[in-house]
């Protein structure tokens, strides 16, 4: 168990590219859950390497429980990875690979058998335990990565996307099972991945990443309801949130022709431009073109629907725009049936808008 | 020529083991395809080239076996005789009592383990410290080995010898197995080797804090062992057949290897006495033939490791 501190932490693989890791700094606290999550190449990977001791460090420092590690080899550092492809070592059945990290610290025997025992029945994995990973399933495997790593019982694991080789029903459990068994554990955890709703339902807090920067480090539910840019903002959520550039009059915003009361303080900062940002949720249907609460609401011609049983979202492009308008993501409640080549009229929701400056896409807030 | 065509073929008239089942498969989809078979004719000009082929490699074979039982008078007969009339075993026999056969025998087997103990050991050692282990001018040392690839051995024979014999080493086994251990080619191919292992397996053993030597015995050389049994192998065959050099170095039955001393009997007779020389050559390769019957599966799959994906 152990603290984690990233001190403008930088990793540069070439001299003229720009760094992959680009001066982080972020604070993880003992015992915490948090994910690292953006689009591929946004240098989480390297960040979660780094923390390993499997990159080096260009720039900055990181700390463990308060000690630069600059010089540390990863294997005198105390922490365990699950990687991607579990990296099991095919020659040894389930019980050797959980036991190598101990006998390398020469735990006794009788430790060592106790241990994997008891990692195992945490796992469910005690059938399995003379067997090799070549006749294992992906799941099983997975399984056997994490025993290996806590039975080390680490001041930090480290997790590069272990599910993401797993199929969809199995990742949704795995997911619940990791987490759980951190809460368990309660040891420090770094967890990456590119899957926002891993990143959502695990973690404690979500730092996102893009090109090497970081953007935003927030609990789950702060990260939905203000995100810092349009970035985070169309990451984070899923159907995407759809942003709309709006020009901005008097304090109100004009959303493909609807108007939108801006708050008086977010609209002075705005100017005349601002990115109007609406998750799918904050739009309502409206029975006719003038019977929203301004008189107006936006015409929705429907391009794809997908309906998920309990709820169903509907994607259109505004009436009378052009190709290069976006579209608008809209959820509905399951009684509301839609086809594609309908017209929906919708409406944002009062209170719900993100507004977001048009030039640098940074969040106003008032 | 259309080879996988061919052996299509041998298989549909012999056995369904999956394998062929597959091929015949693959043969079906050649002949929607339009591009396997290809009619009689090629296929008989195949069967012919691999005919061909075999006769090419046994019928030396073949021959040195009969001669070696042949009566001394009936090795230069003409027409040929392909079949010793009558067969003795006359040639063994003085093969045994005329040279020190046993003698040479043993000193094969000592060079032979050594060399080869030596080049394994150096060869998996620097081709992993060439591979896995992280030093500054790793590949100016790398670059240096595989130049040592590029030179024959012939070439350096000469300053060889005039170093060794300088040292006194002349009939000596440390003489003739220390120059013959050095090891570029079991380091180029070890470090491939070692290359092709999946990153991740070496990063996660490191994180598991295994030490480079621990690394190395319970985790890479396992991942490695058809590769390795492969360099072992093509070492020993190499080392047991090596003339050249031993052949400089030692003029005795204390140090010369089975080669060496079956050049020492041809030389006693002045005419050559082809009998027991052919005699000599088939005992000299035995044991290199079982060895290969033994290692020789795990061998060919060490040569096509990594040729594909798995």
């Amino acid at each position: 168990m152990a603290t984690v501190y990233f001190d403008e932490a930088t990793r540069r693989f070439s001299k003229d590219d720009a760094p992959a890791v680009d001066g982080i700094t972020l604070d993880i606290a003992d015992g915490e859950f948090l994910v690292l999550v953006g689009p591929s190449g946004c240098g989480k990977s390297t960040t979660l390497r780094m923390l390993a001791g499997l990159e080096p460090v260009d720039g900055g420092r990181i700390l463990v429980d308060g000690h630069d590690q600059k010089g540390v080899r990863a294997r005198d550092r105390d922490i365990a990875m699950v990687f991607q492809s579990y990296a099991l070592y095919p020659n040894m059945t389930a019980a050797q690979n959980m036991a190598f990290a101990l006998d390398n610290a020469k735990v006794s025997k009788a430790e060592t058998r106790q241990r994997v025992a008891e990692a195992a029945r945490i796992l469910e994995l005690e059938p399995l335990l003379d067997r090799k990973p070549g006749q294992m399933s992906g799941g099983q495997r997975q399984r056997v990565a994490m025993g290996r790593a806590i039975v080390r019982n680490p001041k930090v694991f480290c997790m590069d996307e272990p599910l993401s080789n797993l199929d969809a029903k199995l990742r949704v459990s795995t997911r619940s099972q990791i987490a759980g068994l951190q809460r368990r554990l309660g040891i420090t955890t770094v967890y990456v991945t590119h899957d926002q709703v891993e990143a959502m339902t695990m973690g404690h807090r979500v730092a996102v990443l893009r090109d090497g920067r970081l953007q935003q480090v927030d609990t789950p539910e702060r990260l939905y309801d203000s995100p810092v840019n349009t970035f985070v903002a169309s990451f984070i959520g899923s159907p995407a949130i759809t942003l709309v550039e709006s020009e901005v009059r008097e304090g109100v915003a004009h959303v493909h022709g609807v108007p939108v009361p801006l708050d008086r303080a977010v609209a002075g900062k705005a100017g005349e431009k601002a990115v109007i940002g609406l998750r799918p949720e904050s739009w309502h249907v409206v029975a006719s073109p003038t019977s929203g609460s301004n008189g107006s609401a936006v015409a929705l011609n429907v391009e794809l629907v997908e309906s998920l049983g309990s709820e169903s979202f509907v994607y259109g492009r505004p009436a009378g725009a052009g190709e290069e308008a976006g579209r608008v993501t809209v959820r509905l409640d399951k009684r509301t049936h839609l086809t594609v080549g309908d017209v929906v009229h919708v409406e944002p929701n009062r209170g719900e808008v993100h507004v977001f400056d048009a030039s640098t896409g940074d969040r106003i807030e008032a | 020529m259309s080879t996988p065509a061919i052996v299509g073929t041998l298989d549909d008239e012999t056995t369904t083991t999956p394998r062929s089942r597959r091929r015949r498969r693959d043969d079906a989809h050649g002949a929607e395809a339009g591009t396997h078979h290809r009619g009689p004719v090629w296929t008989v000009l195949g069967y012919a080239g691999m005919v061909l082929v075999v006769l090419l490699v046994a019928v030396p074979l073949f021959w040195i076996l009969i001669t070696s039982f042949k009566e001394r008078g009936d090795i230069y007969v003409r027409p040929a005789q392909w079949w010793p009339e009558p067969a003795t075993g006359e040639n063994y026999h003085e093969l045994t009592t005329r040279i020190p056969f046993f003698d040479y025998v043993r000193n094969s087997v000592i060079i032979t383990s050594a060399t080869s103990v030596a080049k394994i050991v150096l060869g998996v050692l620097s081709a992993y410290a060439l591979s896995l282990l992280r030093f500054p001018g790793r590949g100016v040392v790398f670059l240096v080995v595989i130049a040592a690839l590029m030179v024959p051995n012939q070439i350096t024979v000469i300053s060889n010898y005039a170093l060794v014999a300088q040292l006194g080493w002349r009939n000596t086994f440390q003489g003739i197995i220390i120059p013959l251990a050095g090891v570029a080619f079991g380091t180029f191919l070890m470090r491939n080797q070692f290359l092709n292992l999946p990153g991740e397996i070496i990063e996660a053993a490191r994180l598991d804090g295994a030490g480079p030597m621990k690394l190395l015995w319970r985790v890479v050389l396992p991942m490695s062992w058809p590769t390795l049994v492969a360099f072992a192998l093509i070492t020993v065959v190499n080392e047991w057949n090596e003339y050249l050099w031993p052949f400089l170095m030692s003029d005795d039955e204390t140090t010369a290897p089975l080669p060496v001393g079956l050049t020492f009997l041809q030389n006693n007779d002045g005419v050559t006495n082809w009998g027991p020389v052919m005699a000599g050559t088939v005992l000299a390769m035995l044991p290199i033939l079982v060895l290969f019957l033994f290692l020789q599966r795990q061998m060919i799959k060490g040569l096509t490791a990594g040729a594909v994906k798995s």
